[in-house]
């Protein structure tokens, strides 16, 4: 599968504007471009307390669109379309539990030439503080063009615009990219709406779990299952670029990682190693995997190029060492071993040099993840229950996020700013998707057709 | 070492069952392999009544149990495991040919990677006991299933107990 660069132009914000063939321009919007404020750049929000930017009422009419036209894309002409690019961008904003806006199903529609020159006086009537207001054309080859605008109500000025040309089928991904503009400039964090996530599938009884891999957009969409479960699929990643997902499975019986192209459908065993090959990581370059291997009982982490040939061991702990995740720079890997006696967690240089535990407080903590921020590290806390935790790179400031029978293995959202995980319930096993937002207060599960486990979310979309 | 007889094995059988019988609150019971038909025939695999000779079945009515249990976290094996596994390197031995795969589990209380390196352990632990044996390391292949295949379906210690296993198959 081709990940398409979105055609993006016009960005009022610093955003890398993609060389493009189209020289179409964005139409003005009639009101003036917000003065830059000492205190702009994103209303600010600190992890502890964001309440600020979160009780925004933001609303988001329907994009209407200059004239009606079929298209390939959800809707089958351009005004059904422009209605399901504001629901898209709508329970992006909503379901993360980062505004409360009010979609399309429950505000007027606005006309095409509104789209910018807003009638301010009337969201004020609707207490609207923000305003997001689009369009959709269709050109005669297919291809989409959708604008997003961001507008302060109170101020009656434009925050940020953008437009993106997709094809019909990427129709979401400009309702995602509308949605990051809104989110960014509002919060003053990365985007993170336009990106994908690998996961397990799973369906059957507790002893008969059937394991398939499974990719879907960040917001549930475009679900797609990879393995069709004859063979137990677990822990996949995706490669930075998304061409790739490297996972483990159990085809012909033995535990072993695979990396598998999405494009060709092909898979290739990443190492030909003697043992079991587990735990596999991507550096973020792409360049190299980690992985972990057990050779008469002993685990060790091993480092590979993605294109094949040696491995190079990394630890050599009588203990299990296993896991890994690299430092955003790619300097550093943390991971766990249980050399002490239990689970800890430790940082080692990439090179395997300067290993050192960081973990001293009470329990066990194990599947360490360190965020594409670099500022914090997600882990799985063991002292009883199974909890959601996060630390910085030296084991301090540590915090649960979340409580639960047993939560495990977190996954960072492309900003830093959500940890997804996945949740079994006691008894029956069932599991399912979660995220909870820094400060451990949204908390939502993940509408996944069949249960969810070891998610694993990829980078923001080019 | 030399092969038991089979007032040895009965001697075997007996403390098993006294040991499932007292108070040995850290491990799962042991279930006693299937109750011989009629006489104690199974293990003179030549008496056309019982399993195929060298077969699952032989094996399963020949050995103490197929499965070895761990405490939580621990891979060693102890001094019943080692009577149940001295009682399957016995049925090896009258079996040469015969190769086995030794699975490694875990429980549910567990993160799944680590789980996995934990099975693999546990399997091995039994592996290397069958080769101090005598047993030819080249016939036993082992496989970790991590948390994977419970046998025990509850979220309580008793569950978690019989999960914590490694067991050997017979490869046929």
């Amino acid at each position: 599968m081709m990940i398409r660069k979105i055609a993006l132009f016009l960005g009022v914000a610093a955003l890398p504007v993609a060389a493009f063939a189209q020289a179409q321009s964005l139409p003005a919007s009639t009101a003036s471009q917000a003065a830059p404020a000492p205190d702009e750049g994103g209303l600010t929000g600190s992890v502890t307390d964001e309440s600020e930017w979160q009780d925004l009422g933001i609303a988001i009419p329907a994009f209407p669109t200059d004239s009606p036209v079929p298209t390939a894309a959800e809707g089958g002409n351009t005004a059904a379309l422009g209605q399901n690019l504001a629901r898209v961008v709508f329970n992006d904003l909503r379901n993360n539990g980062l505004f409360k806006p009010v979609g399309p199903d429950a505000l007027p529609g606005i006309g095409y030439p509104q789209v910018t020159a807003p009638s301010f006086d009337v969201w004020r009537g609707r207490s609207a503080e923000m305003l997001v207001q689009g369009f959709v054309k269709a050109a005669p080859d297919g291809k989409l063009t959708v604008g997003c605008y961001l507008y302060d109500v109170a101020l009656g000025s434009e925050l940020a615009r953008q437009g993106y040309v997709v094809q019909p089928s990427d129709w979401r991904r400009a309702a995602h990219k509308c949605a990051d503009m809104v989110y960014s400039r509002l919060s003053g964090e990365n985007p993170f709406f336009d990106s994908k996530i690998a996961y397990i599938a799973e369906t059957g009884p507790k002893d008969h779990r059937r394991k398939q891999l499974a990719i879907m957009d960040s917001d549930g969409a475009n679900h797609r299952f990879i393995t069709n479960g004859q063979a137990t699929a677990l822990t996949p990643r995706y490669s930075p670029d998304y061409s790739k997902i490297v996972y483990l499975s159990y085809l012909n019986g033995y535990p072993r990682i695979y990396i598998y192209d999405i494009g060709s459908g092909q898979q290739r065993l990443v190492t030909e190693g003697r043992g079991p090959t587990f735990a596999p990581r991507w550096s973020p370059d792409g360049k190299w995997i980690l992985y972990s291997m057990a050779i008469g009982g002993n685990t060790d982490i091993y480092r590979v190029s993605a294109q094949g040939g040696a491995s190079t061991k990394l630890t050599d702990s009588p203990g299990i060492d296993v896991g890994g995740s690299y430092s955003p720079d790619g300097s550093k890997i943390v991971f766990e071993s249980d050399r002490s006696g239990s689970q800890q967690v430790y940082v080692m240089n990439a090179d395997g040099s300067n290993q050192r535990r960081i973990t001293f407080f009470g329990g066990r903590a194990a599947t360490p993840e360190w965020s594409p921020r670099g500022d914090q590290i997600a882990f799985t806390h063991i002292g009883g229950n199974f909890r959601i935790a996060v630390m910085n790179p030296n084991g301090g400031d540590l915090r649960f996020l979340t409580d639960s029978w047993q939560d495990e293995a977190p996954t960072w959202s492309p900003n830093g700013r959500i940890v997804q995980f996945f949740r079994t319930e006691k008894g029956s096993g069932k599991t399912g998707i979660w995220q909870v937002d820094l400060t451990g207060r949204n908390e939502r599960k993940l509408n996944t057709p069949v249960d969810g486990s070891d998610p694993a979310w990829g980078p923001v979309l080019p | 070492m030399p092969a038991l007889t089979p007032t040895k094995i009965s001697a075997l059988l007996l403390a098993a069952a006294s040991l499932s019988l007292g108070a040995c609150a850290s491990k799962a019971p042991k279930e006693l392999p299937p109750q011989p038909t009629a006489t104690s025939t199974t293990t003179m695999p030549t008496q056309p009544a019982g399993p195929v000779p060298g077969s699952q079945a032989d094996f399963l009515a020949s050995v103490l149990a197929d499965t070895i249990h761990f405490d939580t976290d621990r891979y060693n094996v102890d001094t019943e495991d080692q009577g149940i596994l001295q009682s399957q390197a016995q049925w090896l031995a009258r079996y040469p040919a015969k190769m086995v795969t030794l699975e490694g589990h875990c429980d549910e209380r567990g993160t799944r990677d680590y789980n996995i390196a934990l099975g693999e352990r546990r399997a091995n632990a039994a592996k290397n006991y069958l080769v101090s044996l005598g047993v030819d390391a080249s016939r036993i292949t082992v496989v970790s299933y991590g948390k994977e295949r419970p046998i025990a379906l509850g979220s309580d210690e008793a569950s978690w107990a019989k999960n914590r296993r490694a067991v050997t198959i017979t490869v046929q």
